[in-house]
C-alpha cells in the first residue's frame, strides 16, 4: 500500500514537531515523492545522520510501503 | 546468523576500496536509483566492486541492518558508507564526492 503525502508529512512532523516538510508527488502516482525537510534536529549531524532520522520517523514505511522518498534535509538558518 | 552476514560484509567492504551494493550490475543496474549512483561513479571514472543484491538475499537483507539505512543502493567509500542514491548525487553536484574520493586517496577522472 502506497502512502499519502499528508501521511508522511504527519509522520514525519510527529517525530520533528519543528520540522518545515515540503512533499512533492512527483509522478501523480502517490508513489514516487520527494520531500524537502528543515528541521533544527538537522543540526551538527552529516547527512547520512540527517536521513536516518527521517528514515527513523517513518518507522520502517521506507523501503516498503514507501517505495521512493527522495530525500532533501536542511538546517535552518540561523 | 546475522554475525556471519555482518562479517561477509565487512570482509566486502574491508577488501575493496569502492563497493556500491545496488540491484543489478554496474552494466546492467535493475532500478533506477541504482543506475543514477552507478552513472555518478562512471562519470568520475571511478573503480568499483558492484556487488548485486538481487542475487544475495541475505544481504540484500543484512545490509540495511549493517548500515541502518532502508534502502539500496548503498554506497561505500574505504570502508565507510557514504550514502544512498540522493546523497551521491547531492554530493557529486556540489563536488563533496570528489573531495571525499581525494581525502580517502581513491583515483578518479578529475576532468569529471
Amino acid at each position: 500500500m502506497a502512502m499519502s503525502a499528508s501521511e508522511i508529512t504527519n509522520m514525519i512532523k510527529e517525530a520533528l514537531p519543528d520540522a518545515d516538510v515540503r512533499i512533492e508527488d512527483l509522478r501523480g502516482d502517490g508513489d514516487h515523492y520527494a520531500a524537502y525537510i528543515t528541521s533544527a534536529a538537522f543540526e551538527g549531524k552529516s547527512r547520512v545522520q540527517q536521513h536516518q532520522i527521517v528514515y527513523a520517523a517513518l518507522q520502517g514505511k521506507m523501503g516498503n510501503e514507501l517505495h521512493a522518498l527522495a530525500l532533501q534535509t536542511f538546517v535552518p538558518n540561523s | 546468523m546475522e554475525n556471519i552476514i555482518f562479517e561477509r560484509i565487512k570482509k566486502e567492504i574491508a577488501e575493496n576500496d569502492v563497493v556500491l551494493f545496488l540491484k543489478g550490475t554496474a552494466i546492467f543496474p535493475q532500478c533506477g536509483f541504482s543506475a543514477a549512483v552507478v552513472q555518478v561513479l562512471s562519470q568520475l571514472g571511478v573503480a568499483f566492486d558492484d556487488f548485486n543484491v538481487l542475487e544475495d538475499n541475505d544481504i540484500r537483507e543484512g545490509i540495511k541492518e549493517f548500515s541502518n539505512w532502508p534502502t539500496i543502493p548503498q554506497l561505500y567509500v574505504k570502508g565507510e558508507f557514504i550514502g544512498g542514491c540522493d546523497i551521491v548525487r547531492e554530493m557529486y553536484e556540489t563536488g563533496e564526492l570528489t573531495d571525499l574520493l581525494a581525502e580517502k586517496g581513491v583515483s578518479f577522472n578529475a576532468a569529471a
